[in-house]
């Protein structure tokens, strides 16, 4: 889809304006992969007459505009950068991006002031352990508790907050166990140094804070890069129409504006947003995205449409008759959250861990306490046992185990063009044993390709594809593109017409040339049921039938078949006809194969798998997967599908190739893995730090050496998810 | 002791410096868009 097709008016309503008249316009530019990219971008930008500034985030993959007078810039902008060769989609500039950031930034704050906090606080801690003399250590002490109290107030403040709110809902989450190690360490330390104490554990409350909000911080980043990533691809959705008053004057409004008999011009390559009747005008629609069926469809007055449907060739009058929460479309988004609701069991493999984790240290040091009280020591030696207990057993490691392993994982599936949005997908990717596809868009390109190469001659492709070049139907894309293919050069054209449900005409050379439907070229159309076709007629010559098909990804019977070498089972699950499923299946090699299904048809598939214990991962595209995509334990789609599609998958590829199915799920087997191991790691970290602690023999030096050495090894093991290429 | 009086100010201090550089850093935005930057750094200002 291009920026003419997503409108001017789409452009409009994106633009936000400033209180002075300047007007600010984000778009997503998907395109932008390189150094040079960025250059090119800016500088289309910026040519546009009237454009203050335009600056490009090659991380992000935006492009941020200001420019100051008319809303219409913006679709200048967006042809400027068409012109340069890149697809441009508004983005929201809603406060919803803006919060995320504020956020992830607060953390970073949070970070860097616990950083420098620990740094110092040990420097310090370090000469009291090399032996300083009392009145040095005191001195010393009381510097590390002026620096580690605002620091701890300040960086502990989202710990303290997510605790406290665990709490009121009478659930110990693991920033419980946090919160009470630093706020007790911080408290006995202050209380030791008063008393001039030996020994303070400010470096330990620090550190723990520190590296606990490194994890926190890679979480959140990871989370964010991914939203924004499958937000700038989900912008592609009409969010208004044009509506026809009396007079036939044509007026934008806004999807909550238009009402069930409102009348709705839908052009050439535009989306229905309302299910509604054909009242006039004919020509082909593509279903694909709402029922799977690869054929795009010629559709009459009196036709019903459901919202999502695309206009090929046709220029449609629709009176709506459901619009908003009644559409076909609300009705899927309604599936798909009860799908998810049901989903939430699921809990994330850390959660889990907390869950035991926090009752089990919180009752080891109050043993410790009460142990060291029965033994004859007084209150205060004690609760510094406990304290240290408490510390050494702080879940660190713990707390930096998934999310290092998933952020790193998440870095490697970016780079391989998959972008993952929660990393708990990954923990149930790993354990997937069912693949269910869907088929158009899927297994296959979703898109046709000329099927019977020579029934074009050279010099006839030449005039056929030069009048193609003029069209945005899909067939004629497709013919432009075969000939590009067969390296064949367009011939020019001119006078070229395009009919709305016909086709196009034009003229080359003195001759005319026609393009389009079978009455278009005055040809005999010969139907037959699986094949898409367009004549294409010269003056002088009988009329020629292309025909075309949707083609299978290169990919897809390799990746069928490393699924199923794996021990995955594979099922297809298509709402196309049986005929071209059948085909489908049987050149991809899946024996499980089912035709003709509808959205609630799907979704009761997946969960009868799921019900029969296994946990599925579904791969689809369209509106009609969306249900099923989020009842499945995980869910992918191409970056292609349908924006409702991927809203509800966990990830989303870009690219050609299915093959990223098969790598994310590789990837996803080492995360689990690793994290397996980190955990295991800090487990048996654990094992050995506790009984030293509760015996009394950690003392601060003990404790954060234990502490930083546990954290530092879980990183460096979850860094071993970038190495090892693919597999 | 009395070494200690200036050296842990001025560690401090110098430790403060960082922070405050970073937090500036922050603040103007200067992570939003790593990968970008290092390419940038290869084109000319087209300004």
């Amino acid at each position: 889809m291009s920026a003419a097709v997503m409108g001017a008016e789409e452009l409009r309503l994106a633009a936000s304006e400033a209180g002075d008249g300047t007007m600010t316009l984000r778009l997503a530019v998907p395109g932008m992969n390189c150094g040079g990219c960025v250059a090119k971008i800016e500088s289309a930008a910026r040519a546009v007459p009237g454009v203050e500034t335009a600056r490009a985030n090659l991380t992000r993959k935006t492009l941020t505009a200001t420019w100051r007078g008319s809303r219409d810039r913006g679709a200048d902008i967006a042809r400027a950068l068409e012109d340069a060769g890149f697809d441009a989609f508004a983005l929201d500039s809603g406060e919803g991006e803006a919060s995320e950031g504020a956020e992830r930034r607060d953390l970073v704050r949070r970070m860097a002031v616990a950083g420098f906090a620990s740094a110092n606080v040990m420097l310090l801690s370090v000469s009291v352990w090399a032996g300083a003399g009392e009145a040095t250590r005191d001195l010393l002490h009381w510097v590390s508790a002026l620096i580690a109290i605002p620091a701890v107030a300040y960086a502990g403040r989202p710990f303290f907050v997510s605790a406290l709110r665990g709490l009121r809902a009478r659930r110990l989450n693991m920033d419980a166990p946090i919160s009470l190690a630093v706020i007790l360490a911080t408290g006995v330390s202050l209380a030791e140094v008063m008393r001039g104490g030996e020994e303070a554990y400010f470096d330990a409350a620090v550190m723990l804070l520190f590296l606990l909000l490194v994890g926190r911080w890679l979480d959140r980043t990871m989370r964010d890069r991914a939203r924004s990533a499958a937000q700038a691809l989900g912008r592609m959705a009409p969010r208004g129409a044009w509506v026809l008053d009396g007079q036939g004057a044509r007026a934008y409004r806004h999807m909550t504006d238009i009402r069930p008999g409102d009348r709705v011009a839908l052009d050439p390559g535009a989306r229905l947003p309302v299910d509604g009747v054909v009242e006039a005008g004919r020509g082909t629609v593509d279903a694909a995205l709402v029922t799977g069926e690869a054929r795009p469809v010629m559709v009459v007055p009196g036709d019903a449409l459901d919202a999502g449907i695309l206009s090929l060739d046709a220029a449609l009058t629709v009176r709506a008759t459901r619009v908003g929460e009644d559409t076909t479309l609300a009705e899927i988004a309604r599936l798909c959250a009860a799908a998810e609701d049901r989903k939430s069991s699921l809990a994330r493999l850390a959660d889990r861990a907390a869950a035991i984790y926090a009752p089990v240290v919180h009752l080891l040091a109050l043993a410790t306490f009460a142990g060291w009280m029965i033994a004859g020591a007084d209150a205060r030696e004690a609760l510094l046992v406990a304290v240290a207990v408490l510390i050494v057993t702080c879940p660190c490691a713990l707390g930096l185990a998934a999310p290092m392993a998933q952020a790193v994982a998440s870095g490697a599936l970016f780079r391989r063009g998959i972008m993952l949005k929660d990393g708990a997908a990954l923990e149930r990717l790993a354990t997937v044993d069912h693949a269910v596809f869907d088929k158009t868009g899927v297994l296959t390109r979703g898109e046709p390709v000329v099927t019977d190469a020579l029934a074009l001659t050279d010099g006839a492709l030449r005039h056929a594809a030069g009048l193609a070049a003029y069209g945005t139907h899909p067939l004629a894309r497709a013919l432009a593109a075969h000939a590009a293919a067969r390296g064949i050069a367009p011939a020019a054209v001119t006078d070229v017409r395009e009919e709305a449900g016909a086709g196009l005409s034009g003229l080359s050379g003195g001759r005319s040339l026609r393009l389009g439907s079978a009455a278009h070229c005055d040809a005999e159309e010969r139907e037959n049921g699986e094949e898409t076709a367009c004549w294409y007629a010269e003056d002088g010559s009988p009329p020629v039938r292309l025909t075309f098909a949707d083609t299978l990804r290169d990919d897809a019977a390799a990746t069928v078949r490393a699924l199923s070498d794996a021990g995955v089972a594979v099922s297809l699950l298509s709402g196309d006809g049986a005929g071209p499923v059948a085909r489908v299946a049987a050149l991809t090699g899946i024996a499980d194969a089912q035709g003709g299904l509808r959205p609630a048809d799907k979704i009761a598939r997946v969960e009868e798998f799921q019900a029969r214990g296994g946990t599925v991962l579904m791969v689809g595209d369209g509106i009609n997967d969306a249900p099923a995509l989020a009842a499945a334990a995980v869910s992918m789609a191409p970056s292609s599908g349908s924006d409702i599609g991927r809203t509800a998958s966990d990830l989303v590829f870009t690219g050609a190739s299915l093959g990223a199915v098969v790598e994310a799920w590789r990837i996803a087997r080492r995360t689990r893995s690793v994290i397996l191991q980190n955990f295991a790691l800090a487990a048996g970290y654990n094992a050995v730090a506790i009984p030293v602690a509760a015996l009394g023999h950690a003392g601060p030096l003990v404790a954060a050496i234990a502490m930083s050495s546990s954290s530092l090894l879980v990183t460096l093991n979850a860094l071993r998810l970038n190495r090892g290429g693919a597999a | 002791m009395t070494n200690l009086l200036l050296l842990i100010p001025a560690a401090l201090a110098l430790g403060l410096l960082g922070l405050g550089a970073f937090l500036w850093s922050l603040r103007t935005n200067q992570y939003d868009d790593l990968d970008g930057e290092a390419e940038r750094i290869l084109h000319e200002d087209p300004l």
